[in-house]
């Protein structure tokens, strides 16, 4: 513990310098890596925009789950529902109406702005509606209740009935089990004519033409996409320690250490529960938006249970409790997991090519019965690194509940006083505050 | 005077709960709507008497496989994520031996033994039924019971008897864990395919004022397997002291041990009971849709979990008439709302007894 504790002192810069420090170690894995394989310039650009995206998304949900479980207790596994919300009231909200164009259903025709707005608050009012029920109850009556609500998002888009509908005089829709497509400005564009920059960029993407001679724009798009997501983590967790350190926050934390003494100190904690639920909620909405508003369309099967997992994989590495540790987490859980694996696969692909991988797992055990030929087992395997890389983070997920539940900096408490409590280190530490999570599961 | 107390109590009671009272009220308003469309004929008799069979039916797997997480959910306080996938593997590992002794000599052993991964054999080609391959479908119940036996003693060994002591959510985090490293493990080698499993059973009519009600040989196999198995789960813990120390766990764990109770032992038959009833859950459910695929058991998971809430957490009986709540609310919401809805109704019942009710109907009587 002491060990990775003066790690994160002696790196400059505290905890930023930290967190830069582990992303640097991540991308010159990744180059090298890239190097290995032989890839391009432009594949090189590509895998660190790939990475950068997911490093981003992963790390500003586990920073939103942190407000949920990290701060106030709130044991929340329906994630994936509010950002199927906010993506979804989005596109409802942004989409040209229909008849202007697309021959797909249509929209409300609002800005860009509009539609992210009232998708946070659409997941917001969600959560709302979620949390009223379950938050006088028992932690684990929240966590069942959202995840049968974040199923029950996912089978109301799937479902025909919502797949057109008038709205304000608009035929609007979900699109049902096939989508919806989101033929609205490209988020880019708008947000950089906003600026009155879009000219400019565009001369930026003409001057990386020296690099990356032919078409450089997709690759500029997906690293400047990748910059834009830290940038909105950045603010997320300037937003989040802020708010941890306000009265608001502090009374949060005291819901989480024991909510009884929170309510006997004269707080109403459910009101401070929903807010504190409503606000991560709508984060969520925002990634969800963030996540998908590039990608061109969007489909309800998108938005299984197994993101909600890979969140809570993330905050878990990170440490729940610590900012720095959910965006570290979101980091580490995107390198080494979620793209990781992909990596492998790909190296593997390059050093042996199989072209004939068994397309079943029959065929893929048969000849190491018939005749020890374990070849086409492995092939198998790297075929279908997709699924065994979920059964690794299960297994991932039991080894830290059993050896290291408080995660990377976990142990980290985010002392509720505004003034350092010990005097020869002015960062509140966990030895400050001396309480253990517990007690918030009655 | 009578009249006057009688109004005074109601009066009490619904200021006390206003929840309770609004719920009767609207089940009241659903039941008036049902009845008076039957009779004025916009429901037809043998429709509606499909759906409750229907129901029943769900409710009775449900409520199956609702017991072995209930009596989790009690003696080790914690909610079991895995149960969904020990269902499945329950199902995947029954079928597996139907499929081979149904089909031993006509297809390939590998092909069967994978429960005909990738379309390389099909259930109703076998001809695989309760009445077409009766030893086939017995040997198919025995071996999922003992095999999710198996991997629930397994499990419990390896992922949740190190960390007994941690709080609930701990446990339940892990059981996340265990869940998707079990489903992804399944679909690596049974493949994503749904495939069909059985072939079309014999079925006889009912007839119901205006029509039929169709009853198939699955729907009775069903029927007097989870009965038998509710009955024998009954007399165990009312006659043994196996049932007796199972409450007194589930009421206080230290206590428990230090009047002598083995707690661990205790636990282990927690799991053997539960495990092999939510095997069979499993394979009676594959064998009564007809269907299988890797996600059956975690897309019914929630609904147990529905069943287990509205009964009452612990109480066997309140898992079985949870199920049957759960089971007949998602047949029956077709009635009044689009089809894709019925899982959502399910849970909006759940949702709406932890607001009236949160200790569940059975509340109080633990695992007897």
């Amino acid at each position: 513990m002491s060990v990775r504790e003066d790690l994160a002192d002696r790196v400059p810069g505290g905890d930023a310098g930290f967190i830069v420090a582990v992303l640097l170690g991540v991308y010159a894995a990744y180059v090298l890596a890239g190097v290995a394989l032989g890839y391009s310039i432009r594949g090189q650009l590509n895998s660190v925009a790939v990475l950068t995206f997911y490093i981003g998304v992963f790390a500003m949900l586990a920073l939103a789950l942190n407000l949920h479980w990290g701060y106030t207790g709130l044991f929340n596994i329906g994630i994936v529902g509010f950002m199927a919300v906010g993506i979804y009231v989005m596109a409802l909200v942004s989409k040209p109406p229909a008849g202007t164009g697309a021959a797909q259903i249509g929209g409300l025709g609002l800005p860009l702005v509009v539609g992210i707005v009232a998708g946070m608050a659409a997941a917001a009012l969600l959560g709302a509606l979620v949390a009223l029920p379950a938050l006088r109850l028992r932690a684990d009556y929240l966590a069942i209740v959202t995840i049968a609500m974040s199923e029950i998002v996912r089978f109301t888009f799937l479902s025909g009935t919502l797949e057109e509908f008038q709205l304000f005089g608009q035929q609007v829709g979900f699109g049902g089990g096939s989508g919806v497509i989101l033929n609205f400005t490209d988020p880019m564009e708008a947000f950089f004519r906003f600026f009155g920059l879009w000219d400019s960029y565009l001369g930026i993407v003409t001057a990386f033409e020296v690099i990356i001679p032919n078409n450089p724009k997709p690759v500029v798009d997906g690293l400047v996409y990748g910059v834009v997501l830290l940038g909105f983590v950045a603010v997320l967790y300037w937003l989040l320690k802020r708010t941890g350190e306000s009265p608001f926050g502090r009374v949060l934390k005291a819901i989480r250490e024991d909510e009884d003494v929170a309510n006997s100190l004269g707080k109403d904690t459910n009101r401070f529960k929903i807010k504190a639920f409503m606000l991560g909620c709508a984060l969520m909405g925002l990634v969800g938006i963030l996540w998908l508003m590039t990608s061109g369309s969007v489909t309800p099967n998108f938005f299984r249970p197994r993101v909600t997992f890979f969140v809570w994989i993330a905050l878990i590495i990170g440490g729940s409790g610590s900012n720095t540790g959910s965006v570290l987490g979101g980091a580490v859980f995107a390198a080494l997991l979620f793209q990781g694996p992909r990596y492998v696969k790909n190296l593997v692909d390059t050093v042996i090519p199989n072209a004939d991988a068994p397309s079943s797992f029959g065929p893929a055990v048969a000849p190491l019965f018939s005749n020890f030929d374990p070849s086409p087992l492995f092939f198998y395997t790297i075929d279908s690194i997709r699924q065994l890389q979920l059964v690794f983070m299960g297994l991932v997920l039991i080894w830290l509940m059993h050896n290291r539940p408080e995660g990377m900096l976990g142990h980290r408490k985010e002392t509720a006083a505004g003034i350092p409590l010990t005097s020869s280190r002015a960062k509140g530490t966990a030895h400050a505050d001396g309480g253990e999570r517990g007690g918030t599961d009655e | 005077m009578g009249i006057a107390e009688t109004y005074t109590r109601g009066r009490q009671f619904a200021i006390a709960r206003p929840g309770s009272v609004l719920l009767t009220l609207v089940g009241a308003v659903l039941l008036f709507d049902l009845l008076s469309g039957l009779a004025t004929g916009q429901h037809s008799f043998s429709n509606v008497g499909s759906l409750v069979w229907d129901g029943l039916m769900r409710g009775l797997v449900v409520g199956l496989a609702g017991i072995g997480l209930s009596m989790t959910y009690s003696i080790l306080n914690f909610a079991n994520f895995a149960h969904g996938d020990y269902i499945t593997a329950g199902a995947f590992s029954g079928w597996a031996a139907t499929y081979l002794i149904a089909g031993i000599g006509r297809a390939d052993v590998g092909a069967l033994l994978l429960v005909g991964a990738g379309g390389s054999v099909f259930g109703g080609t076998l001809g695989i039924g309760v009445t077409g391959t009766p030893i086939a479908v017995l040997a198919g119940i025995l071996t999922a019971g003992i095999v999710t036996i198996g991997l629930a003693l397994f499990i419990d060994r390896t992922a949740f008897r190190p960390i007994r002591d941690a709080d609930g959510i701990t446990l339940l985090i892990t059981s996340i864990g265990v869940a998707f490293a079990l489903r992804y493990l399944m679909q690596f080698v049974f493949d994503s395919s749904v495939r069909g499993t059985t072939s079309q059973p014999p079925a006889f009519p009912l007839y119901l004022v205006d029509g039929a009600v169709r009853v198939n040989a699955h729907d009775i196999a069903l029927v007097v397997v989870a009965g038998s198995l509710m009955l024998a789960v009954h007399l165990l813990l009312q006659l043994t002291k196996l049932g007796k120390a199972m409450r007194a766990m589930a009421d206080n764990e230290d206590l428990a041990q230090i009047t002598g109770i083995p707690t661990e032992r205790v636990v282990r038959a927690v799991w053997v009971i539960g495990g092999g009833l939510t095997g069979v859950a499993g394979y009676m459910f594959i064998l009564w849709k007809g269907t299988l695929g890797f996600n059956d058991g975690w897309l019914l998971l929630l609904l147990i979990f529905a069943a287990v809430i509205l009964g009452g957490i612990g109480s066997i009986y309140g898992a079985i008439v949870g199920g049957l709540a759960i089971g007949l609310t998602a047949s029956l919401s077709v009635i009044w709302i689009p089809s894709a809805f019925t899982r959502a109704a399910a849970f909006a019942v759940m949702i709406v007894i932890l607001l009236v009710k949160p200790e569940g109907i059975f509340s109080g009587r633990t695992t007897a």
